[in-house]
């Protein structure tokens, strides 16, 4: 009895030991790129370090004057709502529900036009951000495809603008939500894709046999079977659009006059434009945070064995 | 599940619709790279021509560019695998007290964005004077890319049974060699898979080498693709989307071979059923 303890305890030491030394390389890495950084954040959200100046020269701890300042700073607060803004409309509403309605009319289609539209859609999701923000901003230009659609059909239909409409200047969000949502979809479409077809046929032919409208087959048969996919996807999704600096910074680059400045394209300009890379690192800190946030409550949802 | 015709008819017609405007923004990228004279709108070509290809295969500033993108999303990538097979290999056999709070911590690590943590590594990059220089790029973009691999690879070892490795050790090989001629070959389509994954996540990645390198020698495609769009993105169509097809087949073909291996390892990095 006491030797099978012992011998337990010595398998669990070796096996410590053993996990540690295959581990060591992956964990000086990270240590180094990725957990540093993480606490350098935090510390450096306390300084004023500065690219230039005499500032430049001397780290000096300010205390709680960064944010102090982001307290004042109602460009900060602007941004925060934009980013807000940008999140909900193209990753809570737009990718999630296109994603989800795409998936949804494609359950029991042919295959082969399945796989037709899946193509369309995922061919925007593995093209790189920046050529996706030069094929949006050519998209939308005055003399692009959508204006020249938008002058035929005005032809036809007189309370369409008779004029192009410079999409980039008059409406600069709701441009850079839709060139998100169309980059974006093809994840969630994936996602719920494998959710629905996951769902036993004969759960839904059972609901229909006892009278179940359509629309109440839906909602209460076919959505909270997916419950956990949306949750998990929205979530997964509101992280990843939190982030997207690349598409917003080649479309507009934050403008016209910081219509689409959201968090990341502030937090560029505040660093390495107007080099206060204190104040940078106090507005990160803020996305970091949100990003904890998120991801924590990413990892209830999942329910993953580990 | 049956549905009645018309609906059925209504589904297909907004799937098409839909299928439609995904592919007209790249439908355009593709037609104005072979159009002796593009213009903003989408048209098909009068006159076809391989010229703006040709320009930018000639020009031997982009060409280094592509040939810097493939040596650090390349190098990155393969040290990846190799790390993440080697610590996945612990994760998957043995019993440490840790692993769980390990495994955890790299699944929380996953879904944290990196865009947060750029302006301290440029700081860090200063003070180690490893500012504009590749191999500390991508070491850094190692680093961001390891927990997802780490995941990945976890979940496809699991999938190799163990019995194999131990009838190997009984005939005298040690854990490395186990792991080396017995492990990793069966592991091929997951090494395959997160090679790719890890590939074309760093080849379009646009703010990293932006942030971090300063010369222009030293830029990869990403970077100078939007230089180009932003000197002559508005003057000269043709090249800018031949620039933009050249600089977005790999990641396509990537994608098509990675496809065939996807559905073993990943599912939401791991498990999907909430």
């Amino acid at each position: 009895m006491a030797g099978n303890v012992t011998a337990r305890k010595s398998r669990k030491f070796s096996d410590n030991i053993k996990t540690s030394i295959f581990l060591s390389p992956a964990l000086v890495i990270l240590l180094i790129f990725f957990i540093t950084p993480m606490l350098l954040t935090v510390m450096f959200s306390f300084t004023n370090l500065s690219l230039t100046g005499t500032q430049a020269a001397r780290l000096e701890f300010v205390g709680f004057d960064n944010f102090v300042r982001m307290f004042n700073d109602t460009n900060l607060y602007r941004s925060i709502i934009r980013t807000l803004v940008f999140v909900f409309f193209s990753a809570i509403v737009g990718q999630c529900l296109v994603g989800f309605t795409i998936a949804f009319m494609m359950k029991g289609k042919n295959i082969r036009f399945r796989r037709a539209i899946g193509i369309a859609v995922i061919s925007a999701w593995v093209t790189p951000e920046v050529v996706v923000a030069f094929a949006w901003v050519i998209f939308l230009g005055d003399n692009g495809t959508v204006n020249n659609i938008l002058m035929f059909m005005s032809n036809y239909l007189p309370f369409l603008p008779q004029q192009p409409v410079a999409w980039l200047f008059q409406y600069p969000m709701i441009s850079i939500v839709v060139a998100n949502i169309w980059r974006g979809t093809a994840f969630s479409m994936m996602a719920f894709q494998t959710a629905l077809d996951d769902i036993p046929t004969e759960v839904e032919e059972s609901a229909t046999m006892d009278g179940a409208t359509r629309w109440k087959l839906v909602r209460h048969i076919t959505i909270p079977m997916v419950k956990g996919t949306i949750v998990t996807n929205l979530l997964l999704v509101t992280l990843q659009t939190l982030a997207v600096f690349a598409l917003i910074y080649t479309m507009t680059g934050g403008g016209p006059s910081g219509a689409t400045m959201t968090l990341p394209v502030y937090m560029y300009q505040q660093a390495f434009v107007s080099f206060q890379l204190g104040y940078g690192t106090a507005i990160s800190l803020i996305l970091l945070l949100i990003g904890i946030i998120f991801s924590l409550f990413y990892m209830k949802f999942l329910k993953v064995k580990v | 599940m049956n549905i009645s015709r018309k609906e059925k008819i209504i589904h297909h017609v907004i799937l098409v619709i839909l299928a439609v405007l995904f592919i007209l923004p790249l439908m355009w990228m593709i037609l104005a790279s072979v159009d002796t004279s593009p213009i903003q709108t989408l048209r098909i070509p009068e006159e076809v021509t391989l010229g703006n290809y040709a320009s930018i295969l000639q020009n031997p500033q982009i060409l280094r560019s592509f040939g810097i993108g493939i040596i650090i999303s390349g190098g990155q990538s393969i040290i990846v695998v190799v790390i993440s097979v080697i610590a996945a290999y612990p994760l998957s056999r043995y019993r440490a007290s840790y692993k769980k709070s390990f495994l955890y911590s790299i699944l929380f690590l996953t879904s944290l964005p990196m865009t947060a943590v750029i302006v301290p590594v440029f700081q860090m990059f200063l003070m180690l004077r490893f500012q504009d220089n590749i191999w500390a790029v991508m070491f850094f973009l190692i680093g961001t890319s390891l927990p997802y691999a780490i995941w990945m690879m976890k979940n496809f070892m699991d999938s190799v049974p163990k019995e194999l490795e131990e009838s190997a050790w009984v005939d005298g090989a040690s854990v490395g060699t186990g792991l080396r001629k017995v492990v990793a070959p069966l592991m091929v389509p997951g090494m395959f898979t997160v090679l790719i994954f890890t590939y074309t996540g760093s080849w379009g990645n646009f703010f990293v080498p932006f942030i971090l390198l300063s010369s222009q020698s030293n830029m990869p495609a990403s970077v100078t693709i939007f230089q180009f769009f932003g000197n002559y993105g508005l003057i000269d169509y043709g090249r800018l989307a031949a620039f933009s097809v050249l600089y977005t087949t790999p990641v396509v073909i990537l994608y098509y071979i990675a496809q065939q291996y996807m559905s073993a390892g990943f599912s939401f990095g791991g498990a999907t059923k909430g």
